[in-house]
């Protein structure tokens, strides 16, 4: 009898003596192993960027390295006011709208795929793969293809016709992939619900899909807008004569030697945070709606 | 006999999904206006297909369903006058509990002013008054129930059909919800059809008892009727409460049969007018609380059956004490003791007693078909 109590002490006395989970003192050395391995990688994503915001700022004396030169938004106004800086305002507008347009055909064509793969059918494995195949492609090479078969077929390339297909080739697959993830926590018995209780097709897409995918569209969405306002590659050889903004950055950073080149990389971050902003604003509005009992 | 609105009838009901397995085997079942009806039976016998198929989200293969007199397949669940409780609720999670339960107004297109009056009638009938402005997520699993019944009952269905209503609840609180069901049915007086697993649920609240095996019914009735007299072994033991065994018949004495084996010499059953012949093996249930001990060596009265056995364990179940027998070889025996009666004279495990009941509380199952051979 005695013998037990005897081996619990010793198997505790080993417990704590090496015991690498957190205990209520002292915590265990790969905590800071890895809090360390954490700053780094922060460090490591933000910190080429905090650079160019930062060297946005300097007055006219201002160049491209370190150390920073006084602190004004001169660089900021000759962004928008210098012709030899580039069509940055044309390029914007250009890039914003092709985004709009890209996201709305993305979530609509997202929302009906993922509804329609709620039942298997024959072939649908097939119909998966062929949705997914293009994000395997490499972008550059998918946009020089879609230019050389406009330009076989004889249609000049432009925003919204080439452009447009070649970002879609991009934006669509994450659109479908987020609304299977999303639609995999719709429960089947909310539509039979709805049917029970009388609603149409129609009624119950309006009324009760809709309505519970709402964040998962919004994320779509976001998916959408800002794959497409960054794309680079698939629309260098699609985007026709005019250049949307990522061409325009690009095409700066080989002839503009000024920072107003990072002016323009600081005044396209607020919008993208602007954006995302907009967006997680929607979720956390739809939310405390329902919570707050409007119907 | 008039046909009342609430009235159901199935006839020759068969379901197969592939055409190869049949699911539900041409079931024929009449339930009466204003029953609570429970279909019993394990996972898989085809009980939710048939509950699925009377609220029209499924269709048969095969046979009809007749609601009120009229045949319903192929009409949508709205034009049927049913409506249904889910397993989970399905409980739209973006509404609130008012905008859940008026759901169906909503659709029939009633005005706001209107539709809310009558969602809140219907919100104080299931006491949730002071939760009608939370959302499904916020709500414990009795409340979320409620809400599921409430949005059933407003549609004013003439038969509820609720698929198994309390398996997401725990212990207590199933015993709680089955008097609100049983409440709520009186209050509606509508037929209800409630599919359950749990022999405990579906004797405690239906009028009527439906048992199922493998796509087939093997014994419809009155809950008591189905529980006291079952009609074979497999209805005796899924219901439970009986010890079933078999025996080889060695003779008969007017409507007594005896048996051969030795272990069983001193068992006498009933047989009626049932065609039973020597040398014929019958399956017997015994009632676990008809069951009685005494120790050896005890006189028993004339009509009385007893078996010499062993005890294996015995459990305490508060009022009343489970004795567990090795008394009949392969299947196991068990006598219910009133609490008091046992502590009189308590057996230990390993003690020989006599298992005794009176000859006439034995009864004779009807002969196990190949269904479950």
């Amino acid at each position: 009898m005695s013998a037990v109590p005897q081996s619990v002490a010793v198997a505790e006395a080993r417990v704590t003596k090496h015991a690498i989970a957190p205990s209520r003192g002292s915590r265990p050395w790969t905590f800071y192993v890895l809090a360390g391995l954490f700053t780094f990688y922060v460090i490591a994503l933000y910190g080429p960027m905090i650079c160019i915001y930062i060297l946005s700022f300097q007055d006219v004396r201002g160049g491209l390295v370190f150390p920073m030169k006084g602190l004004s938004l001169h660089w900021f106004v000759d962004l928008f006011t210098q012709v030899r800086t580039g069509d940055v305002k044309g390029a914007f507008d250009r890039s914003i709208k092709l985004a709009i347009v890209v996201t709305v055909i993305t979530v609509v064509v997202s929302f009906m795929s993922a509804m329609a793969f709620r039942r298997r059918f024959p072939g649908d494995n097939i119909v998966f793969a062929l949705m997914i195949g293009s994000l395997v492609a490499p972008g550059l090479v998918l946009g020089i293809g879609v230019g050389l078969l406009f330009n076989a077929i004889g249609i000049e390339t432009s925003p919204y016709t080439s452009a447009l297909g070649a970002q879609l080739s991009w934006t669509l697959p994450f659109g479908v992939l987020v609304m299977f993830a999303v639609m995999s926590r719709f429960n089947p018995a909310w539509e039979e619900a709805a049917r029970d209780l009388g609603a149409s097709t129609w009624q119950t897409i309006r009324l009760v899909i809709l309505p519970v995918l709402a964040p998962g569209l919004v994320a779509v969405a976001l998916f959408g807008f800002t794959l497409s306002y960054d794309e680079f590659a698939r629309t260098l050889q699609t985007a026709g004569p005019q250049n949307t903004l990522p061409l325009e950055i690009w095409s700066m950073t080989l002839n503009v030697t000024s920072p107003s080149l990072y002016a323009l990389g600081t005044v396209t971050t607020i919008i993208s945070f602007l954006i995302i902003g907009a967006a997680l604003g929607t979720i956390v509005f739809i939310q405390k709606r329902r919570g707050a009992g409007a119907s | 006999m008039a046909v009342l609105r609430g009235d159901i009838e199935l006839a020759g009901l068969t379901k197969s999904y592939d055409g190869v397995t049949t699911v539900v085997q041409g079931i024929n079942l009449r339930i009466p206006d204003g029953a609570y009806c429970c279909f019993l039976g394990p996972s898989g016998c085809g009980k939710t297909t048939i509950l699925r198929m009377i609220a029209g989200h499924e269709d048969p293969t095969g046979g009809e369903i007749l609601i009120g007199g009229e045949n319903v397949v192929g009409l949508p669940p709205v034009a049927r006058g049913t409506a249904m409780m889910f397993q989970s609720y399905a409980l739209f999670p973006h509404l609130n509990v008012r905008d859940n339960i008026g759901f169906a107004l909503r659709i029939r297109g009633l005005s706001k002013k209107d539709r809310n009056r009558q969602t809140d009638a219907m919100i104080e009938k299931v006491r949730l008054t002071e939760l009608a402005d939370r959302l499904p997520a916020q709500l414990s699993g009795g409340q979320q129930q409620r809400v599921a019944l409430a949005r059933a009952a407003i549609t004013e269905p003439r038969v509820l059909l609720l698929d198994e209503p309390l398996s997401a609840l725990d212990e207590q609180l199933r015993v709680r919800m089955r008097l609100e069901l049983q409440r709520m049915q009186r209050d509606l007086g509508i037929t209800f059809v409630h599919v359950t697993h749990s022999q405990l649920e579906a004797i405690a609240l239906a009028d009527m008892v439906v048992v199922m095996d493998r796509g087939e019914i093997r014994q419809a009735g009155a809950a008591r009727d189905v529980y006291a007299t079952p009609r074979d072994r497999y209805v005796a033991e899924f219901l439970g409460g009986q010890n079933v065994f078999a025996g080889r018949v060695d003779a008969i004495n007017g409507d007594l049969a005896s048996f051969a084996s030795p272990q069983m010499k001193h068992i006498a059953v009933p047989v009626g007018s049932a065609p039973v012949s020597t040398g014929d093996t019958i399956d017997i249930a015994v009632r676990r609380d008809d069951v009685g001990l005494v120790r050896p060596g005890m006189d028993v009265a004339a009509d009385t059956s007893w078996l010499a056995s062993r005890v294996l364990a015995v459990e305490y179940q508060g009022n009343f004490v489970k004795v567990m027998l090795d008394a009949t070889g392969t299947d196991e025996f068990i006598a219910y003791i009133p609490e008091r009666t046992f502590f009189r004279d308590p057996y230990a495990i390993g003690d020989v007693v006599q298992a005794t009941w009176p000859s006439h509380l034995a009864r004779l199952l009807a002969k196990t078909t190949a269904l479950t051979a």
